[in-house]
């Protein structure tokens, strides 16, 4: 079975391995961290929060300040998905930010007794749900 | 010669150990917060009284019943404080109404409001009944009533004042009843009640520990001169605290027919069955999430006075029914600057992010936390010690919610069953004018814009965030008419609510937008603004699952002109927005700058601008996925630029009629894609290229470097100036920041010197 973790990864509960939700690319131990599975690369944040005021003039001009702020975007090797992003300072580690216990997981989800991909929702509401359903009705939400 | 006595310790005998306590407690020099109550979000042990009234037996449907009464006369209360209120945020909904058991813990909250109170109220409840309780100079009768505003003392910052009256039967006190309005003003050194130039905590204002100001029904006017002699706007201060004394006393009525009709027991029992079914139904919402562990750190980039860098560290780990909040790496407090809090405040702030964002339908209680380990140590900005100045305490505490917000979404995507959507985060700053001074009508006062309350939301995984929907600590909080506000202070919003392009998280699904505010004062004797706030160099939320953070915000000002003046010449200079002014410059004889939003209270000329902006909501998934019709509708809205359309999300389209470009759109998507894989460099292989030993020399930097080490990197500045040093929090120096004016005196001093002697002047200066 294949439990969502997040938009772009799920845990396959059989090979216990992190893969890609859009391309089913194998990210490595699901015992582990899934950084170590995807291609990183340090963003300037000039280039996604572009600067409002004249960069040249003035100190603070809506775009962060690239010696204090980074952004790692992390990509899946096999679709290039996006599939996290982290500010963090330059040089500082990256951050171990899911372990999951898979044998745990696998408990939790043998105690359910459905399949984790076909219950997965958004949660409550009816316009969760109504537009939930639109967007996957185009193929637009998985 | 030393005379040496042997003294071996011995157990003193219970008789002597009573000796002893009694001593102490009668010779007590100073009763301040109790570390016991304040280290202590847990639910008390069932009193005797509730255990002997729950053992006779609970009716369900009867205490659902008295529950839903409760909460009527709640909000009944709530809407009188809204309706009445004098402070600008009890007008807005920045208060709430509760009723608590015996012991203090929050049994119900008015269903609007500020949740975070629910985490917060037991502590001052608790002093009350362990200090003033059997304190013959105090005491607690029938128709008293308490207040407090300090956070030490337990409260979400200290501009939230309280009144909390006992419900007593029979001389035995059985529940409490309570309203906090966030009042604003509370005599810190800067007008409006958060200040951020505070360098002590006696900067902050107002120190109000639990005690009584209402005896036997009556307002203490001695107590009460005494408050609006230190505050800024003594009418205020009346006039609010009749406004909860009134609102009290209507819940209280209400309670007293609750009691009247079911009986004492049935009452008690009611309220403590709440309690601990929250606390039952909370362990099984926890054992529903994936067991593992889960990690959030943010930076914020500001003292408020100068620029550095902090960390708020957060790992949750989930086991079965437990849940672990571990905050150890967090940044140290610093000693002389207003961001630190207390842990209190942050606990209130996880609850806002349970209680609005996990679990919204849970009844608001104590217990919806009560049965969390939070593992912190004392002495970090998020856990501050009694000295540390606290004025801007929301910084650490915000950052709390937002830690919770983010981790919830993560460790709960993956269950079934959902009690609230999937969410980004929500933007977390109180991007906000504070204002104060002498009003067109010739009062003092002080307290600040309604725009606090425009955070824009996060993204879910199936819509855009809302723009400027609700700050995140009360979700029906209102921005107000600021019209409505312009007749009672000497000042305009030039601009209002005008959405500032490209300012949202980008994603799959975008954050929502915030707007910007331009002001500027006119016809005032003496008048000032400040701001408060964080994020100008480093983004203050981030995205999640691919979707980016926020931007970050500046405060620009255009100083020694009166725009008003140009305007009356000029009708057609009133086309204003921080874009505009700020690269057009079209006051010819304004000084333009900009600063970070940590603007200590700066006196405002006539007509001189003031220009802020709104933050963002977080985005959601990968923008690469964003649907592009939404794209070139956004583009067309002017809600992004062309640029951003074409760099953040890969759409090309036709921008004399914004007709979408379906082939060049794909093709410029796959070419993103592709490059991804080119640039994009294998985790080890980055990590070996990016990751340093230590933060670049040259930021200030305060928190553990990574999660895998117990050390706390800080700057602490010596006799030789700043110095780094890494040590565990307990072994590191104090860290007080020095004066920014000496700092860059000292600069320019040295820069004097060495121009001169570079053009060989020679000048005699003494000593």
């Amino acid at each position: 079975m294949r439990v969502p973790m997040t938009e772009y990864l799920v845990i396959d509960l059989d090979s216990e391995r992190w893969v890609c939700r859009v391309c089913a690319h194998d990210l490595g131990s699901a015992h582990d961290n899934y950084k170590p599975g995807t291609l990183v690369y340090d963003r300037d944040p000039r280039e996604i929060h572009q600067s409002i005021i004249d960069p040249e003039r003035y100190e603070y001009t809506f775009s962060p300040d690239p010696t204090y702020c980074r952004i790692l975007e992390y990509y899946c090797p096999g679709c290039g998905t996006q599939i996290e992003v982290e500010y963090l300072p330059p040089g500082h580690p990256p951050t171990v930010d899911l372990l999951i216990d898979v044998p745990a997981l696998r408990a939790q989800w043998e105690e359910r007794g459905v399949d984790a991909e076909e219950v997965h929702n958004y949660g409550p509401g009816d316009d969760a749900q109504q537009q939930t359903a639109a967007l996957k009705a185009i193929g637009h939400v998985r | 010669m030393t005379a040496v006595h042997e003294n071996p310790s011995r157990v003193l005998t219970p008789q002597e150990q009573e000796w002893v306590d009694k001593f102490m407690d009668e010779t007590t020099l100073f009763l301040g917060p109790d570390p016991e109550i304040m280290r202590d979000h847990g639910i008390a042990p069932r009193s005797d009284h509730e255990e002997l009234a729950i053992a006779a037996g609970v009716d369900r449907l009867e205490v659902e019943r008295i529950r839903k009464r409760i909460a009527g006369a709640l909000d009944e209360g709530y809407e009188m404080c809204e309706a009445q209120g004098a402070a600008p945020g009890a007008k807005w909904g920045d208060l709430t109404t509760a009723i608590y058991t015996g012991s203090g813990d929050v049994s119900y909250l008015s269903c609007h409001g500020v949740i975070a109170f629910s985490a917060i109220l037991h502590h001052p409840i608790r002093y009350i009944m362990k200090y003033w309780k059997d304190e013959p100079t105090v005491g607690i009768n029938p128709g008293d009533g308490f207040i407090h505003n300090d956070a030490r003392f337990g409260n979400v910052h200290n501009t939230d004042q309280s009144m909390i009256m006992p419900v007593m039967r029979d001389g035995q006190i059985i529940a409490w009843v309570a309203a906090t309005i966030h009042e604003g003003e509370n005599g810190a050194c800067e007008p409006g009640g958060m200040p951020s130039g505070s360098e002590t905590p006696f900067d902050d204002g107002l120190r109000m520990s639990p005690f009584k100001i209402v005896e036997g029904g009556e307002l203490r006017r001695d107590l009460l001169t005494f408050l609006q002699h230190s505050v800024r706007d003594p009418k205020l201060q009346l006039a609010d605290l009749k406004v909860k004394i009134t609102a009290v006393r209507k819940i209280m009525e209400r309670v007293d027919a609750v009691i009247d009709e079911v009986g004492v027991d049935t009452f008690v029992a009611a309220l403590r069955t709440t309690v601990e079914d929250v606390e039952v139904e909370v362990r099984r919402r926890i054992s529903e999430l994936p067991d593992g562990t889960y990690r959030f750190d943010q930076f914020m980039d500001s003292t408020l006075k100068e620029n550095i860098l902090i960390k708020f560290a957060c790992k949750i780990t989930v086991k079965g029914d437990e849940m672990i909040v571990d905050l150890r790496g967090t940044g140290p407090e610093i000693l002389n600057r207003a961001i630190n809090s207390p842990l209190c405040s942050v606990k209130s702030m996880f609850m806002q992010a349970i209680l609005a964002f996990w679990w919204p339908d849970l009844p608001r209680c104590t217990s919806a936390m009560s049965c969390i380990e939070i593992i912190s140590d004392e002495g970090t900005w998020a856990d501050a010690s009694y000295d540390a100045p606290m004025g801007q305490s929301l910084q650490a505490s915000f950052r709390g919610f937002s830690a919770f917000q983010a981790l919830y979404s993560r460790m709960s995507f993956s269950t079934p069953h959902k009690y609230s959507n999937v969410v980004a985060n929500w933007f977390n700053q109180i991007n906000t004018f504070l204002w104060g001074g002498v009003t067109q009508h010739g009062d003092m006062v002080g307290n600040l814009c309604a725009d606090l309350n425009g955070m824009p939301g996060g993204a879910k995984p199936f819509r855009d965030g809302e723009d400027a929907v609700s700050p995140l600590f009360c979700a029906m909080a209102d921005t107000a008419e600021q019209e409505v506000m312009e007749e009672e202070v000497p000042f305009m919003q030039l601009v209002s609510k005008r959405l500032v392009r490209d300012n949202m998280g980008f994603g799959k699904f975008n954050g929502g937008m915030g707007y910007e505010m331009i002001v500027a004062a006119e016809g005032t004797p003496q008048w000032g603004f400040m701001t408060v706030t964080s994020g100008a160099k480093f983004s203050s939320i981030y995205g999640m699952y691919g979707g980016y953070g926020c931007g970050t915000y500046p405060l620009a000002m255009v100083k020694g002109t009166n725009v008003y003046e140009h305007i009356r010449r000029d009708p057609s200079k009133f086309d204003l927005s921080i874009e505009k002014v700020m690269n057009e410059r079209p006051f010819e004889d304004g000084r333009y700058s900009t600063y970070h939003m940590g603007l200590q209270f700066d006196i405002a000329k006539d007509g001189e601008l003031y220009m802020i902006s709104q933050g963002a909501g977080g985005g959601y998934g990968d923008p690469l996925e964003r649907l592009a019709e939404s794209v070139v509708r956004d583009a067309e809205l002017g809600r992004i630029t062309q640029k951003v359309a074409e760099e953040i999300f890969g759409v090309r389209y036709d921008p004399t009629n914004f007709r979408l470009d379906a082939e060049g759109t794909e093709a410029a998507r796959q070419a993103a894609r592709e490059a991804r894989l080119r640039r994009g460099k294998p985790f080890a292989e980055f990590c070996e290229e990016f990751v340093t030993p230590e933060p670049p020399e040259s930021l200030h930097y305060y928190g553990s470097w990574g999660s895998e080490t117990e050390d706390i990197t800080a700057t602490v500045f010596t006799i030789d100036g700043p110095e780094r040093v890494s040590a565990p929090l307990a072994e590191l120096p104090i860290v007080m920041i020095p004066d920014r004016r000496e700092v860059r005196i000292a600069e320019l001093e040295a820069r004097v010197l060495e121009l001169e002697a570079t053009h060989g002047i020679e000048v005699k200066r003494l000593a």
